[in-house]
Formats: C-alpha cells, structure tokens, sequence
C-alpha cells in the first residue's frame, strides 16, 4: 500500500501519481499523510482505487473524482468533490462551503457539518450530510440527491430545478420557488437506498420531509419579477 | 401684409427618439425587458478614430511583397507545459453549441484549422463535433459549469475561465427556452423548453484568492499542461488584469463592451462596460507594471472587424485579438441575400439580434435542424479562412509601412487619435499635436 507523507513530498507528485493508475493496476489502495490543509490533494482521479488521508484538507479535495472513493480522516475545506463523477468521497469531520458543487455523480458523504452552499448547482451527484448544513444549499441545484440528517439553513433550493432535497430536522426557511412536496413511496424508497450505500443505520426514510421545485420561475413572467 | 399661421415643421425629441419611444411601447406591452443578441450598438470611440502614421524619413519601411512580417503568436509560455502556437493574432471567441448550431461550430473549426488558428467552446460544454473540427481548442470554463468535466478538460488544448464579458460584464448566460433543445437540455442537464439562466459568479470560489486555489486545482487535475486563460469584461482593466496575473493566468482576455453575447439584456448589453478601445492600455499598463508584459498574454476583443484594427490592438500591446460577431457575418450572418427572410421576422440584413428566439434564416444561431442545415460548414469554414487570411494580409500590410518585421513590433508611437476622446483612451498623441489628453503637462 503506497503512503505518500505530503510533508516531503510534493503535491503534484501524489496527483500525478494517481493519475497514472490505469484500471486494473495492483496499487488499489494508497494513503496519504500530513496534508496539513493542502488545496487540491487526490484531485482529477479517474482509477477504481482507494486513497485515505490522514487528516484535514483544504480546497476542493476528491475534485472531479471518477471512479476513486477518498476518505478524509479529518475535515475539508471549500468546494470538496466539486464536479464530481462517478465513485465515493467521504469526509469525517465537517467541510466548508460548496460542498459538492456542481457534481455530476458518485456520492458525497459528510460525517458532520456542512458550511454553505452545499451542493450548489448539483448536476446528478448524491450528497449526504449526517449534520447540519448552512445557508443558500443547493441553490440552482439542477439533479440528484441531498440528504440532511439535521437542520438545513436559511433559503434552502433557491432557483432550485430539478433536485430532490431530503430533510430530517428543521429548515430555517426555503428559497425562492423551493417548496415542500408529497414524499411518496418512490422517494421513501429512493431514501433508503440512499441512506444504505452511504451507511446510515436506525434512520428512517419517514423521518424525512420533502423537497423541490415548484417550477414557477422556469419561464419568465413579469408578475413573479419579485422572485427573482 | 396679411399673417397667415405658418406652421412649424414637427419635431422630434433627440432624447425621445424614435427607438426610445418603441421601447417604452415594447415594455408596456410586453412587460419583459428587452432580450436581444450582439453587442453594443451605439457609437462608440474605437479602432476608426485612430490612424497609423507610417514609415517616411525618420523610419523605413519594409518591402511588401519581399521583406518577412511574421504573425505567429505563443500563448501560455508562463507555466503551462504545453503552450499554444497559432499562425496568426486572431483567434475564434467563445461561442456555445445551443448558442450556435453545431454546423456553425463545426464551420467556426474548420475556418480557424485552414487559417492556423484556435477556436473556442462556451456555455455548454465541448461537444465531439467540436472537438473533431478544431485543431485547437480552448475549452472555457464558466459559472454554470455545464457539460464540465474531466475528460474534456484534459482534451483541450487550452480552459479559459470565464470571470465575465464584454456584453454583459457582472451577468450571467441566457439561454430561452425555445433554444433548449433535446441535446441542448442534455448536454445542460436541465429540462427541454425553460428558461436556462445561467449563474453570473462561479459557485465554488470568490475572489482572486480563491481563484488561485482553483486554478491550482485545474492545473493539478491536467498536470500543469495547458494554459490557462482569464477572460474578463471590460469592466476595471486595469484592476481586473492585475488580479488575473496575481491569480496565476497564463494568458489573459479583456473583452470591451462591443463583444456580442447570444442573448442578454438590452439595458446591460449598452449600458455596462466600457468601450474595447479603452480597455486595451490599462491592461497593458496592468502588465508592464507588474514585469509581465509578453509573459502573460494579452487578447483583445470586441468589435474587431478588419486588419486595421487587429494591427491598432496589437500596436497598443495586446498579443492576438479575438473575433466573434465578425467571424458569424463570415460564415454567413445577417445576409443581405436573405433580406426577405429578415424582412418577414420584422428585421433587415444587418440588423438581425433576436439570436435568443433560435430562428435564424442563415441557419447559424439555432438549433432548430431544418434551419440549421441551411448552413454549409464546409464552405462557410473556408469564407472564415479568407475572412480570417485578409485580415491577417492587412495587418502585415500596416506593420510593414510602419517598419516593423514582426506585427508585435507595432507600438503606441505608430499611431495617432483622431478625437480628443480616442487620444485620451489610447493615450496616443492627437493628430497633428503632440497632445495627449490626460497624461498631466
């Protein structure tokens, strides 16, 4: 198991490293130590493999992350798996803001807290927050899933599309054109799965509330001018 | 003598004018501000109001057909491992597929290949087609970040982040939903038929700090191979440039205000930013003053339509210019011989801008498939390599009667303004003076 120390080494070797990894190749599991809030630390993988780091990090770890699941054993900085495609990043302590940003796919799981923005512009990605998330998440959140086990901030969904927004505690107060919806089975049964793969025991789905986009601002009409 | 009444001929207000009271009565029909494409149409100082001076007694010229003046232009030489070689100091702004239609790409690809230059995507993503026509390809990166993605960055050849434009400097994209076609929602992630409104800030970094931590992240994610361009509007040139430097851009992009978009406001396509010609010397400055000018690149854009002005942009210190409306009219927009068609949409050949409504009769700015193949991406692409090789010949033209072996080798001595106005932004003397207006005693 290749460990990469980022007190000695440098950035660019450990992502270079790792982008090297063609499918298929034995080293399947790395670790890297001392990133001591490095920005950018396991970014642009695209290899089934597995990279554990050993403490905080800073901006945009696990970015545009395909196929690859990233553990952080510590808390993330801004933007963490920003863009990202297909595999897993899991954080175990708290992240900053734009968690998510823009992902495409894969899963984000955040073990505590997330700041702001969380999942901002989310284009498919899964993202689930075993905390509390801050204000303005998921703004012009496009597709995919965000699941919060605690409390959601101020303006959740603002200019939402079509995201599905999952919310077990209390919402602060929901963003323009974001409203409550009916949680039917398919969402209940949408939940679970969700809350299996990212490892979640004794919640219930029915715990949950609902919520989306209620489609007024999708074309433009003068009378909703205050909306915007 | 008798008096009879002699009536006074009718007059209109100059500042109630005809176009104005159309759009007081547009607005109070509609009550939707007004959506068009292009770029500002008001006049403007710009290129026009300067003039070159000429080699005579004190300088020679070089001989026209005999002696070389070089054009090529390196772009990225600061950190990128893969710098970008172009032919020629015009390149082919950013310009969407949903936008265009994919012929119009495709002709924009095989127009810049021909002339030896790089064309660029837009809001939207990079598709295949584009791919496969452009030699080189700039791959921007933009607030919405639709169709981002890791594969198509490291199939660049260059990603320009995209901070603002010259249309729009502070807005974001637009795209209405008529334009939003199966693959267009697709390639958007988004519904077929809304309105797409794209974000006007990036949604993972605020500032310029936190822009040097993207771009760190971008050059990690493509192991520092290819060059990175900032693209502003020309909101703070001078400001804006500086922070792009300190951001770690390789090459920087200011647009004027007469850079076109697909779609935005009228109010904010005429009534925010400044003109190109006024961007271009605090840029320059911006550069010089921080040790970076030619290390960091410069590209100029908005409103530049011929030889002449590439020849003034790059004699006031920009390293290429980029051309976006005038590389449409060469493939084929706004069309006198289409006059009927324009007619019947209640425009004239030269005036046509609802590029938004999607149903434009040269087949360019839709996506609507009947129209679209109206578009032969062949021979439009070969009417951009002329376009794009006269103007290139023109330049040379002007650098060689200046003197100059290189067209980089122009500088702000050849030239002198025409108005107060464009000396004082070009910070060139005025005609026949040694004048220039706002540089103190």
């Amino acid at each position: 198991m290749p460990a990469i120390d980022l007190s000695t080494t440098p950035l660019r070797e450990l992502n270079q490293s790792l982008h090297a990894l063609a499918e298929g190749n034995n080293e399947t599991e790395w670790e890297v130590l001392n990133p001591d809030g490095r920005h950018a630390v396991a970014v642009g993988i695209d290899a089934p493999v597995s990279v554990d780091i050993r403490g905080p990090v800073g901006y945009y770890c696990g970015g545009m992350n395909k196929q690859a699941t990233v553990t952080v054993h510590g808390s993330a900085g801004p933007g963490v798996a920003e863009n990202m495609m297909s595999g897993k990043v899991v954080i175990k302590g708290d992240v900053s803001q734009y968690a998510g940003a823009t992902g495409r796919g894969g899963m984000l799981v955040v073990e505590g807290n997330a700041a702001s923005r969380c999942g901002i512009s989310m284009k498919g990605i899964d993202i689930v927050v075993k905390g509390s998330i801050g204000h303005m998440s998921a703004f012009m959140a496009q597709t995919g899933n965000l699941v919060v086990l605690g409390d959601a901030g101020d303006a959740l969904g603002d200019s939402i599309y079509e995201a599905r927004l999952f919310v077990r505690g209390n919402v602060q107060s929901l963003g323009a054109d974001c409203v409550e919806k009916e949680m039917r089975d398919e969402h209940l049964e949408l939940l679970e799965d969700l809350l299996q793969r990212s490892g979640i025991t004794g919640v219930k789905p029915s715990e949950f509330r609902r919520y989306g986009s209620a489609r007024k601002l999708y074309n433009f009409n003068i009378d909703n001018a205050d909306a915007y | 003598m008798s008096y009879h009444n002699p009536p006074t001929t009718p007059r209109k207000s100059a500042t109630f004018d005809d176009y104005t009271l159309s759009e007081i009565r547009r607005a109070a029909t509609t009550g939707i501000y007004d959506i068009r494409g292009a770029g500002a149409k008001r006049k403007l100082p710009h290129f026009d109001d300067l003039l070159f001076l000429g080699a005579s007694m004190s300088r020679y010229p070089l001989e026209g057909y005999r002696e070389k003046c070089s054009t090529e232009v390196v772009l990225g030489t600061r950190f990128a491992k893969k710098p970008i070689h172009l032919k020629i100091p015009i390149t082919i702004a950013g310009m969407s597929f949903g936008a265009l239609s994919g012929n119009a790409k495709e002709a924009l690809g095989r127009g810049a290949n021909i002339a030896g230059t790089s064309t660029t995507t837009g809001d939207g993503g990079m598709t295949p087609e584009e791919r496969g026509h452009s030699k080189t390809l700039v791959y921007q990166y933009l607030p919405s970040r639709y169709g981002m993605n890791p594969d198509d960055l490291r199939k660049a050849d260059a990603i320009e982040i995209v901070v603002g434009q010259g249309a729009k400097p502070g807005g974001g994209g637009m795209l209405l939903g008529q334009k939003i076609s199966d693959r267009v929602a697709e390639m958007r992630t988004l519904p077929k038929g809304i309105d797409q409104r794209s974000a006007c800030r990036h949604p993972d970094w605020t500032g310029p700090d936190d822009l040097e931590i993207k771009i760190l992240e971008l050059r990690e994610i493509t192991d520092w191979e290819k060059p990175i361009y900032i693209k502003v509007g020309g909101a703070r040139p001078y400001y804006d440039v500086a922070l792009a430097v300190k951001a770690g851009a390789d090459v920087v992009v200011v647009d004027g205000m007469q850079g076109g978009t697909a779609a935005t406001q009228e109010v904010f396509i005429e009534h925010v930013g400044q003109p190109t010609l006024a961007c271009i010397r605090p840029a320059v400055q911006a550069l010089q003053d921080l040790g970076m000018h030619r290390k960091v690149q410069l590209i100029v854009s908005g409103g530049i339509r011929n030889g002449a002005d590439v020849a003034k942009a790059l004699a006031l210190g920009a390293d290429a210019v980029a051309i976006g409306s005038a590389a449409l009219v060469a493939l084929g927009d706004n069309d006198p011989a289409l006059e009927s068609e324009y007619q019947a949409l209640g425009t004239t050949a030269g005036a046509y801008d609802d590029w938004h409504e999607g149903r434009d009769p040269a087949g360019i700015t839709t996506q609507d498939p009947k129209l679209a193949t109206r578009l032969d991406a062949e021979l439009a692409g070969r009417r951009l390599a002329n376009y794009l090789k006269v103007m290139t010949l023109e330049a040379q033209t002007i650098a060689r009667a200046c003197g100059h072996n290189h067209v980089h080798n122009l500088e702000p001595e050849d030239l002198c303004a025409l108005t107060i106005e464009a000396a004082a932004m070009a910070r060139v003397p005025l005609a026949g003076t040694s004048w220039i207006p706002g540089q103190g005693l």
